[in-house]
């Protein structure tokens, strides 16, 4: 079976604008403050991971990417469009996948694929075929008929997947996209996005707390930690300045001085609530 | 395992403009407003045993509240008029109105699963956002709207069955709907859980329903509750189908221009209120 993704249809013409820039970035929720001088960039086709742990302020500096909140200060462009003041044009150009559950179980796969692609503003003419497309390339072809209510964890993900992809963004947007999952229902989510990746050349940014799976998956990495980064680089930079046969999480330890599954157990318990809700929902 | 083929990208200068990628204003709402009453739409059928369990509770006002109340005469109604078809009118609005306050909870809801998330990323503005969410209501109305016709023939009301005022009697009832779902989602703007609407909701549905003309006239009722009911959209909705179901004379464009001054001004509540939920 083969089908056609195609590349980002929004993009500006000119590579000159970077897909993501972001400048010191500050968000706080009363007295947190989740996202603390925050300033990293995506070039052109790059996979950028943003990894930390739970309450680390991965998802809410995707948010103000999103134009979904605002920041306090610092600022964010997408393809040279500033968040605040062209959010409309950014939302167009940004497929994005939020960490909870984000498809409707009253719908079917195709009716939750075709209502984003109304509210993309997708031609008529082109709807039906788009909508065929993506399902298609996620491997839900045959249940794209059925209630999201019948779907498995792994199929909701890649639905939603699938209406991420439906507007062919420039900007790929993935908050913890294996989250909640089994093993192997996290692997064919990964290998669809590497596969799509791979064919189309689309800017990726995506957040996880699974160091394994970002070292295999992202081309650069930015190690979140308490709404600040604390490095960036290459998996392979990060590595070597470790030695030999070091991974990503003795990166993490020796970079924030904990491991990361102890954070787990602290860090933020909203988000910890919401991430176990969304483990429920999907069974 | 399927093969991912990309098409070539066709990326060109002229192509790419904003003014390409967004609709101008008004084209966009309608279109927003529609794809949320199509989406609802696609609910209803898929979940036709809501449809049926929402009947029941008219019904049950219309035979026995009705039939009761019709039997004791206790209530004074316009002469040539029966009670149970003086009442029907005000069911007709008070489902609407139950309708429309589950709307607040269902924002909640999509809320704390990511479904708002993912729709307040797309280009839709707000105002538009909670426009379809408030028309997508009165589509659900309008299915209550048809079952308490359904009904009200079987029970030989004597309604004018004019396909116009059909139309109008529609028209008023979406618009009611609108505003009490804007209503319900503001206030889910306010409070942010669900427990607490659920208890605010239940709070204000019943006072907003006998507070108006819904269940008997305007003049039987103390001063202080004509003063509530002058003030409630629900009377003017309710006095708009009375007009055009059973020929009492109102004031229709005063009925219609309060409900849509109501729905403006509701939508842009709730929609004020919308980034308190994307927090
Ligand atoms: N809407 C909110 N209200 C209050 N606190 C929040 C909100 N969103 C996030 N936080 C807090 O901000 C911090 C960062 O959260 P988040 O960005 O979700 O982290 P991550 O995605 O890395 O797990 C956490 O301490 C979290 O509890
Ligand atoms: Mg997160």
């Amino acid at each position: 079976m083969t089908a056609e993704i195609g590349l980002p249809e929004g993009a500006p013409p000119d590579g000159r604008q970077l897909p993501v820039a972001c400048t010191d970035l500050r968000v706080s929720f009363g007295t947190v403050q989740a996202v603390d001088g925050v300033s990293f960039s995506i070039a052109p086709g790059e996979v950028f991971g943003l990894l930390g742990p739970n309450g680390a302020g991965k998802t809410t500096t995707i948010r103000v990417l999103t134009t979904l909140i605002r920041a306090d200060s610092g600022a964010v462009s997408v393809f040279g469009y500033d968040t605040r003041t062209a959010a409309m044009l950014v939302r167009h150009l940004i497929g994005y996948l939020p960490q909870q559950l984000s498809a409707d179980f009253q719908l079917t796969g195709y009716e939750n694929v075709w209502l984003f692609a109304r509210l993309f503003d997708l031609p008529r003419q082109q709807r039906d075929q788009r909508i065929r497309e993506v399902l298609a390339a996620m491997g839900l072809d045959d249940v794209r008929e059925r209630l999201v209510s019948t779907y498995s964890g792994g199929m909701v993900r890649r639905l939603e997947l699938a209406q991420a992809l439906v507007n062919r963004p420039a900007l790929l947007v993935l908050d913890e996209p294996t989250i909640g999952l089994d093993p192997l229902a996290r692997g064919d989510v990964w290998e669809r996005v590497s596969e799509l990746r791979e064919e189309t050349g689309m800017t990726v940014l995506l957040t996880t707390h699974y160091m394994e799976e970002a070292d295999t998956l992202c081309e650069r990495i930015a190690l979140m930690h308490h709404g600040r980064i604390r490095s960036q680089g290459t998996p392979a930079e990060l590595k070597a300045r470790l030695g030999p046969g070091a991974t990503l999480d003795d990166v993490f330890r020796h970079d924030v001085g904990t491991a990361i599954e102890d954070e787990e157990m602290t860090g933020g318990g909203r988000d910890v609530r919401r991430t176990r809700r969304t483990a429920q929902r999907l069974g | 395992m399927s093969a991912v083929r990309v098409a070539q990208p066709s990326v060109s200068a002229d192509r790419w403009s904003p003014a390409t990628l967004m609709p101008p204003w008004w084209r966009l709402y309608p279109s927003r407003i529609l794809t949320f009453w199509l989406v609802e739409l696609r609910k209803i059928r898929h979940d036709r045993t809501e449809l049926y369990t929402r009947a029941v509770q008219p019904v049950l006002w219309l035979l026995i509240f009705g039939e009761t109340f019709s039997r004791i005469r206790a209530i004074p109604t316009p002469p040539g008029i029966s009670y149970l078809a003086y009442l029907a009118p005000g069911i007709m609005a008070q489902s609407a109105l139950f309708i429309a306050i589950f709307f607040g909870i269902q924002i909640i809801w999509e809320r704390d699963s990511g479904i708002l998330t993912k729709l307040m990323a797309t280009p839709t503005p707000r105002l538009a956002l909670i426009s379809g969410k408030a028309f997508a209501a009165g589509v659900r109305s309008v299915s209550q709207v048809v079952v308490i016709l359904v009904l009200s023939a079987i029970l030989q009301i004597h309604f004018n069955w004019n396909p116009l005022h059909l139309l109008g009697v529609a028209a008023a009832v979406v618009l009611g709907a609108a505003f009490f779902s804007c209503l319900s989602m503001t206030i889910a703007g306010i409070v942010l859980h669900r427990e607490r609407l659920m208890g605010v909701g239940q709070a204000i549905t019943m006072p907003l329903f006998f507070a108006s003309n819904a269940l008997y006239p305007v003049k039987v009722m103390p001063g202080w509750l004509q003063g509530l009911s002058a003030a409630n959209p629900m009377s003017y909705e309710v006095d708009a189908l009375r007009g055009m179901l059973l020929g009492t004379p109102t004031a229709l464009p005063l009925d219609f221009g309060v409900l849509a001054v109501a729905v403006v001004a509701g939508v842009a509540a709730a929609a004020a209120l919308l980034p308190r939920l994307a927090r």
